[in-house]
């Protein structure tokens, strides 16, 4: 589902250059629900980016679904990200005039659905996380676990092939994290694909497979019980 | 049209969570702008146009009929004016006499050694009733009486012979001194001379009626000794609706311009003033301009500022699949929301209040009784041209914000 060969990335301040990714051979299979572990400043976070098509590696290769995004235009990376990829980011990232229906209803309207037909779909989305009675508020009025659980909503409605998750657990207080990390599990169980980056150990227990970076380069994959 | 559907659904999102006093700070400058943009030239524009209505409303009337400019009467009057009266458009018609006179004013006290108190004019005689009818020039009559149909040795003075009314002392234009309703005053026509009594004094900001003595038509036809009914020119007031185009073309067809000049109150007006409005219409545009650049650099900024601290948002929405043309697209229904509410607002003001506001209290100009001209297609023009330069506006820092790297608006890095 998702193969990366000696992913590099640079990042050039001036004169500068800091290498944050040193060179990653990585894989993950469809349906498969992995862990990205380490240290602040290891390079997860940016592992992610690299793998979910939202920023572009300075070489190495990347393949997605069966899709070399180096050949992509940025167009076809959009439409990539809309159709196949789901998103969870760390601060929910939901938009604030939108309700949390029209937040997941938005990516399915974008697919060129109407909102008659997008609509039972979102409230179909919302209800697999329980916010099935918060569907007309707007996230100034959800609490951060519901913010979070209408962000996976909204990630998951147009049923992605790949599901990736930036540090979905780290704002939130350990019952909304245990609800979260229910509902990834729920959905790994469903075939979700899940690619998720976190620094809590006891969320990362949940995955399949645990990959361990440091200074740039994965130093540890190990399986989960 | 994904796009637009998208668009919309976003804009309309965005402005109804908006700030009430940012989004109504907006509209005010959208309806400043708009006023600028119709205003401003309205009332230049107004300025000469209440010049050219009072001309018509007080002197020429719709159509006016005239010697040649070789002749001092019209060849044939009676048969002319018949033809007039006898066309359904025509409401009111005032066949008019005119000669050059001098006016005399001190005559009585005058010692030897004083200088003579005296002004030149032109003398119209006329049918008081039939002129009133057609130019309503009773109205005009700021001391005194208008003329009555039997009155003789009477006349009406334009307010400009008389020195109490004109408030700089012009050498090229005399006017006579101690003189007001009831005074004596001797008017000169060629070897005739006649003393009458001033009953009323007529002031206007149509020249042609405060530079000129009117008497009745009988009594100036005596003096100068005209006993064919051949008069100087005939005043046709329409009735409402009409067309004078229409009635002048008629008249044409019927033979009238054979014997004099037959023009509408537009084809009478002098030329300087049609160039006057031309030009006044350009500068009020030039103004109109410099508004709808302010307008739009407002516009610019605010869009820009919305955009920035939306960054991050814009970031997300192209992360999760939204293209940026639908991003911009629901900037420029913003950018139209905004110009269209301030347009809107802007009719209301102009078409609801200003015009019928200087329409009854028109802008005291000396020469002309200013009123705000706004016409309905050059103002829908006006309001395309304020949606254009505001959509244009709201596009290009929408633009500048939604192609920066998806990452860095999602991270706000710069």
């Amino acid at each position: 589902m998702i193969e990366t060969k000696n992913l590099i990335k640079t990042f050039r301040d001036g004169e500068r250059e800091t290498r944050v990714l040193k060179g990653i051979d990585f894989t993950a299979a469809d349906g498969e629900f992995v862990a990205v572990m380490g240290r602040s400043g290891a390079g997860k976070s940016t592992f992610l980016y690299q793998i979910s098509l939202l920023d572009d590696p300075t070489s190495g290769e990347v393949v997605v679904a069966g899709h070399d995004t180096h050949a992509m235009s940025p167009d076809e990376k959009i439409n990539f990200r809309l159709t196949r990829c789901g998103y969870v980011f760390q601060d929910y990232a939901l938009l604030p005039e939108l309700t949390a229906l029209e937040n997941v209803m938005l990516p399915l309207m974008m697919q060129g659905m109407r909102l008659s037909s997008a609509r039972p779909i979102a409230e179909e989305a919302l209800a697999r996380v329980n916010m099935r009675h918060r569907l007309a508020s707007r996230p100034s009025h959800l609490s951060g676990g519901e913010q979070q659980r209408a962000s996976i909503a909204r990630a998951v409605a147009h049923r992605p092939r790949i599901l990736f998750a930036d540090e979905p657990t780290a704002n939130l207080d350990n019952e909304s994290s245990g609800i979260v990390m229910e509902i990834f599990r729920e959905l790994h169980r469903a075939g979700q694909t899940i690619v998720m980056v976190t620094h809590e150990e006891q969320y990362a227990a949940m995955a399949q497979r645990i990959v361990i970076m440091d200074d740039g380069k994965i130093v540890s994959v190990g399986h989960t019980a | 049209m994904l796009y637009i559907r998208i668009g919309f659904f976003l804009a309309l999102r965005q402005i109804r969570h908006a700030s009430l006093w940012t989004t109504g700070l907006i509209v005010f400058v959208m309806v400043l702008t708009f006023l600028n943009l119709v205003v401003v030239s309205g009332i230049l524009v107004g300025l000469i146009q209440g010049s050219v209505d009072a001309h018509r409303r007080q002197y020429t009337s719709d159509v006016i009929i005239s010697a040649f400019n070789d002749r001092t009467y019209i060849e044939n009057s009676p048969a002319v004016i018949a033809i007039v009266r006898s066309l359904p458009e025509v409401a009111a018609a005032s066949p008019r006499y005119r000669a050059g006179a001098t006016l005399e004013a001190n005559y009585r006290t005058r010692k030897d050694a004083d200088k003579r108190n005296t002004a030149g004019a032109q003398i119209i005689g006329i049918d008081p009733v039939a002129e009133d009818a057609a130019t309503h020039i009773a109205d005009s009559v700021v001391e005194g009486e208008y003329l009555a149909p039997g009155d003789y040795d009477q006349v009406l003075i334009g307010s400009f012979l008389l020195k109490q009314y004109v408030p700089v002392d012009n050498p090229g234009l005399a006017a006579l001194d101690h003189v007001a309703p009831g005074a004596r005053i001797r008017i000169r026509i060629g070897e005739t001379e006649r003393e009458v009594i001033v009953k009323g004094v007529l002031k206007s900001k149509v020249q042609d009626i405060s530079r000129n003595v009117y008497m009745p038509d009988t009594q100036l036809r005596a003096m100068i000794g005209r006993n064919d009914g051949n008069v100087a020119e005939i005043a046709v007031k329409l009735k409402s609706g009409a067309d004078p185009l229409a009635v002048r073309d008629a008249l044409v067809q019927r033979g009238v311009d054979q014997a004099a000049k037959v023009q509408t109150y537009a084809d009478a007006q002098p030329q300087f003033l049609k160039d006057i409005v031309t030009m006044f219409a350009t500068l009020g545009n030039v103004l109109s301009s410099i508004g709808l650049v302010v307008a739009s650099i407002t516009i610019f900024i605010v869009v820009f500022i919305n955009a920035l601290t939306r960054r991050k948002f814009i970031g997300i929405l192209k992360g999760i699949g939204i293209k940026a043309g639908v991003i911009e697209i629901s900037y420029i229904f913003q950018s139209i929301f905004y110009a269209v509410l301030g347009s809107a607002v802007g009719l209301i003001a102009v078409y609801g209040m200003l015009v019928p506001f200087f329409a009854a209290h028109p802008i005291d100009f000396p020469f002309s009784d200013g009123i705000l001209v706004a016409h309905p297609g050059e103002t829908l023009v006006r309001v395309g041209l304020l949606v254009g330069a505001t959509i244009l506006a709201g596009y290009i820092p929408a633009r500048m914000i939604v192609r920066k790297n998806t990452l860095d608006s999602i991270l706000g890095r710069n």
